[in-house]
């Protein structure tokens, strides 16, 4: 568990957002000198239609404590349909997810276009403050390292 | 001979087909059957225990090869011929699909005619099911983790919910894909649960609720529960699934309520 100076837990928060839109936007945030938290790692993908539900799996697994999924709004994604597609499966993820005890609040959907460098701020400054407030995701962790963590008795 | 048996014989010794495909008496439970010449049709037999989802054969052509084939199956083999004739992945002029009502055999004609049978055949849901299901909605959501956590542990791996799965018929596993590792193909909690929903995302939408799956699980871990929840999910959120796969589609009015 990372934490501060000041003690306080830092959260890892991985965005998986689409080139055309979000990161943009991303960008637009940093040349409008819009100060945001700097625990996200941005992943950029061609689309969010590309955004293939085991990456999520594995972020968690590979010790995030927060994901952020961003793309174009609907209706103006660069290919068309590829965030039609990416909502659909999103929400048949997320159902699924809840039904098996992932913690989906850990999740932060968003549609941020390429002028909404202040909003695509807002995004992260909200996330990572809801995640810091539920700390780091151990029970997930502590599954994916089940094996390192494993005693073998020897009687 | 009961009538099924004679009906089989016929398209055998006609040679309309060369193999039918049907149930005969296991030892506990009623077996697939494999019916090669007229005489091995006396075996047939046709009745409620008859659960196995004989589909599963119909897209392995080390099995029925090239040739013409007739199956004889229950109600969920006439709604997965359906989903995998949508999915182009049988060649329905060398196939005849029968099913037993009662004392008459249907031979299937189109697959109008199936729709319109699996439309009107529907079997009671399994009370058991919904009720597990029910006790974990209820559940807290890290009870339910530890539910599943607890109940993935025990998974070995064998793949058997794969190979009984009649659609799940991918040359090639997204399992065991190595490069890059989506899932560890060792025994473990997460990578169970990792297998498991992926698994369960694959059937989305296209899923026709036969559990056959937890029916093949030696260690009968609940994994029928997820694709029948996921079935249910997707029924309310998309109103049914007659066109085919959910997820290889879109509407652009798909409601949502967490994309903000």
């Amino acid at each position: 568990m990372e934490e501060n100076n000041n003690n306080i837990f830092e959260p890892r928060i991985i965005a998986f957002v689409c080139n055309w839109c979000t990161y943009a936007g991303a960008d637009l945030t940093g040349t409008s000198r819009i100060k945001y938290a700097t625990n996200v790692e941005i992943v950029r993908f061609p689309c969010t239609g590309r955004i293939d539900f085991m990456l999520l799996l594995k972020a968690f697994a590979g010790g995030a404590d927060g994901i952020i999924i961003s793309g174009c709004h609907p209706n103006d994604c660069h290919y068309t349909s590829g965030n039609f597609h990416a909502r659909r499966r999103w929400m048949v993820f997320r159902d699924m997810l809840d039904f098996m005890g992932i913690d989906i609040e850990r999740i932060r959907w968003s549609w941020v276009s390429a002028a909404e460098g202040a909003k695509w701020a807002d995004v992260v400054n909200d996330t990572v403050g809801k995640i810091r407030e539920m700390g780091p995701y151990t029970e997930y962790k502590k599954a994916a390292k089940f094996l390192e963590e494993e005693k073998i008795i020897h009687e | 001979m009961s009538k099924l048996s004679e009906k089989a014989a016929t398209l055998l010794s006609e040679g309309t087909v060369k193999m039918i495909i049907g149930y005969e008496q296991g030892t506990e439970r009623p077996r697939p059957a494999f019916c090669h010449k007229p005489e091995d049709c006396e075996r047939l037999i046709f009745n409620d225990q008859c659960s196995n989802n004989l589909a599963v054969y119909l897209t392995k052509k080390e099995i029925i090869g090239e040739d013409k084939v007739g199956v004889v199956g229950n109600y969920y083999v006439i709604k997965t011929v359906i989903q995998l004739n949508r999915e182009n992945q049988i060649n329905l002029q060398n196939l005849v699909v029968m099913t037993v009502d009662g004392d008459d055999i249907i031979t299937f004609g189109s697959i109008d005619e199936m729709q319109q049978y699996v439309d009107t055949h529907e079997p009671v849901p399994n009370e058991k099911v919904l009720a597990v299901i029910e006790k974990i909605d209820k559940m807290s959501r890290s009870e339910r983790w530890d539910y599943w956590k607890s109940e993935l542990s025990k998974c070995v791996r064998c793949y058997a919910c794969r190979a009984a799965c009649p659609l799940c018929y991918c040359n090639r596993c997204v399992t065991e894909v190595n490069c890059p590792q989506w899932i560890e193909p060792w025994a473990a909690p997460l990578s169970n649960m990792e297998w498991q929903i992926n698994r369960v995302m694959h059937m989305s939408g296209r899923c026709v609720g036969c559990g056959e799956c937890a029916a093949a699980c030696p260690l009968e871990l609940p994994i029928g529960i997820l694709t029948k929840k996921m079935g249910m999910d997707i029924k309310n959120t998309f109103g049914g699934w007659k066109d085919g796969s959910v997820l290889s589609t879109y509407n652009v009015n798909d409601k949502e309520n967490f994309i903000k």
